[in-house]
């Protein structure tokens, strides 16, 4: 019985794949935001043929001002997101802060600023106490923040009526520091005959700083960490409570911002408003690719988000559409960006 | 470390309590409206001694609409006159307003006021209360039905009517091409009366329709500004609620369009943008009336047996509110009542 001294078979020589290198297009596809960049792209040019209007840099100016206003909301829900986390009282919080510095600024005839400083105050410790809740209780966020979505809607028609006997902020446009805020906080300029709006500036500024924090600091290691497994995060070191804490916190910091341009833009509060955004933050973020169980994601996919539902929303006025449709349009549109993206995606992931 | 951070939060304080007391606004604020005011002006009818009575109030007001602020300014300035507990509760969703009006006659209210936006979800529970001896009156919505419905009398405007009458006057006013701008989809008294504005238009322009969400300012302004800009032909801009004429102002300069601005119903504001020009006019349909007869009716009912109308409606409007007569209304609206 002659043993077979036949060589094995070795397989061809394959490196690992966690070194391999990838094409420069599958590295890009392979990135959380693609999905949404092809999104964003297909329903930019769908518009621009379908829609005159849409052509024009101003119109794109005002598609871009209502796209800041969500994206301004939508950059830290996405990373709290990454972090493992939702915030559904996001949208009213941004009514709080707005009717806080209002109110303040009113009932006590204190300059504008006063009013902004201690909405800040506020917007961040209702971020503080939703994340000291998740964090101390281990309740899913969505609950406890379902929860203070509630609180805080409640909290803003109450408040309003028993300070001013009214369901609106009254109007605080001759206070002092009024122009000095609104400079700060809601004015415009021109470049090339087009308007824009400063929220634009801010939005693209808070993105870029949110990217940063998310993939060139340690801060941004542990969100992408606690998001993933806050099990493994903690055995690591990570310190999951501070970071989740400081997610609700910044989501609380952007509702203070989102709601100063609110108020100096419009100069009066209705207390009802804002309800409803908090699902427009999260398409925006879901859409960008982040994913609702945590740990994976990007700011600059969720600015894409939000760009893609501005887009839908004002395209379908610029198109001239029959406004019956609306909704359904915005859905189709969203649910068609959404299966793109988890397209792409697989194919990405497939294609290693 | 520990220290330095108490220290650190003691001196941010300071600072803050500092800059409060320093900061304070020599313009505007409460106390320029305090001091224009003479402290305070609250409607006071005297006060009835008749027996003491709770009523219902149940509206399909979305929370914080200043629209309906005034209502509840109306009703319980008749109640405090009336010797009556207002009730008041609201629901835009007509299952969960039905659910209001149930709630309410099960707990043996003298009386219901009810709005019915909806009268296929609503007429059968109001059908109910009146069948178990409440008296019911209605106002601001359901003017089509509510006699069928149980009411006894019904206060406000048939929004079809007041359409019309927008839409002849903005005939008049050169208006071609309006733009009827609905802050909520699927609202019957809206629709009637944008359909109504085109009624009244008639062959002189159109009217064409634009949804926008209602609760978020920044969409309300882009969307104005996406349909001025979309179509150039558009030359007066009618909202149907006050603070989106506020906003259609903004959306009108930023869109280089030179169309005109008119609303339905008012508000503090907008009565301030009437006497400057910025907002043409406005049709009021007098909510404070309405949610003020509502309760004051039930309390005739219920203390002298008095039925107001005659099985017909009793109109509060449209009335319109221009340059010419804003003046004097101007000071009831500060004080939340016009």
């Amino acid at each position: 019985m002659a043993q077979t001294a036949e060589a094995p078979v070795t397989p061809p020589p394959t490196r690992d794949e966690r070194v391999g290198q990838k094409s420069t297009l599958g590295r890009l596809l392979a990135r959380p935001e693609a999905g949404a960049i092809a999104g964003a792209i297909v329903i930019y040019i769908f518009f621009f043929i379908i829609a005159p209007p849409f052509r024009n840099a101003s119109s794109f100016s005002n598609t871009l001002y209502v796209t800041s206003t969500y994206g301004l909301m939508a950059t830290p829900v996405a990373l709290l997101m990454i972090g493992g986390e939702f915030d559904l009282s996001a949208g009213v919080a941004v009514t709080s802060s707005a009717l806080c510095a209002s109110l303040f600024s009113y009932e006590f005839t204190t300059n504008a600023w006063v009013g902004v400083l201690v909405a800040l105050a506020l917007s961040l410790l209702i971020g503080f106490i939703n994340g000291w809740i998740v964090v101390k209780t281990g309740i899913p966020s969505f609950l406890v923040t379902l929860g203070t979505f509630f609180m805080l809607q409640g909290l803003n028609l109450a408040l309003t009526q028993t300070i001013t006997n009214q369901v609106a902020s009254p109007d605080i446009s001759t206070l002092d520091g009024f122009n000095s805020a609104r400079d700060v906080f809601a004015s415009s300029f021109t470049i090339g005959g087009v308007n824009i709006r400063i929220t634009v500036i801010y939005w693209i500024v808070f993105v870029i700083i949110a990217t940063w924090i998310l993939l060139r600091t340690h801060i941004g290691n542990w969100i992408f960490s606690v998001g993933g497994s806050p099990v493994s995060a903690r055995a690591v070191g990570v310190p999951v409570a501070r970071v989740k804490i400081g997610l609700f916190m910044a989501v609380g910091l952007m509702a203070w911002f989102t709601g100063m341009h609110t108020l100096f833009q419009f100069n009066t509060i209705q207390s009802g408003q804002g309800i409803g955004n908090e699902f427009v933050y999260i398409i925006a973020a879901v859409v960008g690719g982040c994913l609702l169980t945590g740990g994976y994601g990007s700011a600059v996919g969720a600015a894409i988000g939000a760009l893609i539902f501005g887009m839908v929303n004002q395209g379908i006025i610029y198109a001239g559409w029959n406004p019956y449709w609306f909704q359904f349009f915005v859905g189709a549109l969203l649910l068609g960006a959404i299966l793109l993206n988890t397209y792409i995606r697989r194919r990405a992931e497939a294609s290693v | 470390m520990l220290r330095s951070k108490k220290r650190a939060a003691g001196l941010a304080l300071f600072v803050v309590l500092a800059l409060v007391l320093a900061a304070c606004s020599a313009h505007g604020g409460k106390k320029a409206a305090e001091a224009a005011a003479g402290g305070g002006a609250t409607v006071a009818a005297g006060h009835a001694t008749t027996p003491h009575y709770t009523i219902a109030m149940i509206t399909h007001a979305a929370p914080g609409d200043t629209f309906w602020d005034i209502i509840r300014h109306g009703a319980l300035a008749a109640s405090a006159k009336d010797n009556v507990t207002l009730k008041y509760s609201s629901d835009p969703d007509p299952t969960k307003q039905a659910a209001l009006i149930t709630d309410a006659m099960n707990s043996h209210v003298a009386g219901i006021a009810v709005t019915d936006p909806n009268p296929a979800a609503l007429c059968p529970t109001i059908q109910k209360a009146r069948a178990a001896g409440i008296p019911v009156s209605m106002f601001n919505a359901g003017v089509s039905n509510w006699q069928q419905c149980g009411g006894q009398q019904y206060f406000g405007q048939d929004e079809a009517i007041a359409g019309e009458a927008a839409g002849k006057r903005l005939a008049a006013a050169g208006a071609k091409h309006v733009l009827c701008v609905l802050q909520e989809t699927g609202q019957v008294q809206l629709e009637a009366r944008c359909n109504g504005v085109q009624k009244g238009l008639g062959s002189e322009g159109t009217m064409s329709k634009l949804y926008v969400n209602g609760r978020d300012n920044a969409a309300v302004l882009s969307g104005i500004t996406a349909k001025l800009t979309q179509d150039k032909t558009i030359d007066a801009v009618l909202t149907l609620g006050a603070p989106y004429a506020l906003i259609a102002i903004q959306a009108v300069g930023s869109s280089n369009s030179s169309a005109k601005i008119y609303t339905f119903d008012t508000n503090a504001a907008l009565i301030a943008k009437i006497k400057s020009g910025a907002v043409q006019w406005a049709v009021d349909q007098q909510p404070y009336l309405q949610g003020y007869e509502a309760v004051d009716s039930l309390w005739l009912y219920l203390t002298n047996g008095n039925v107001l109308g005659g099985d017909e409606t009793v109109l509060t409007g449209p009335a319109f509110i221009d340059a010419k007569n804003v003046a004097q209304v101007s000071k009831y609206a500060e004080a939340g009542n016009r």
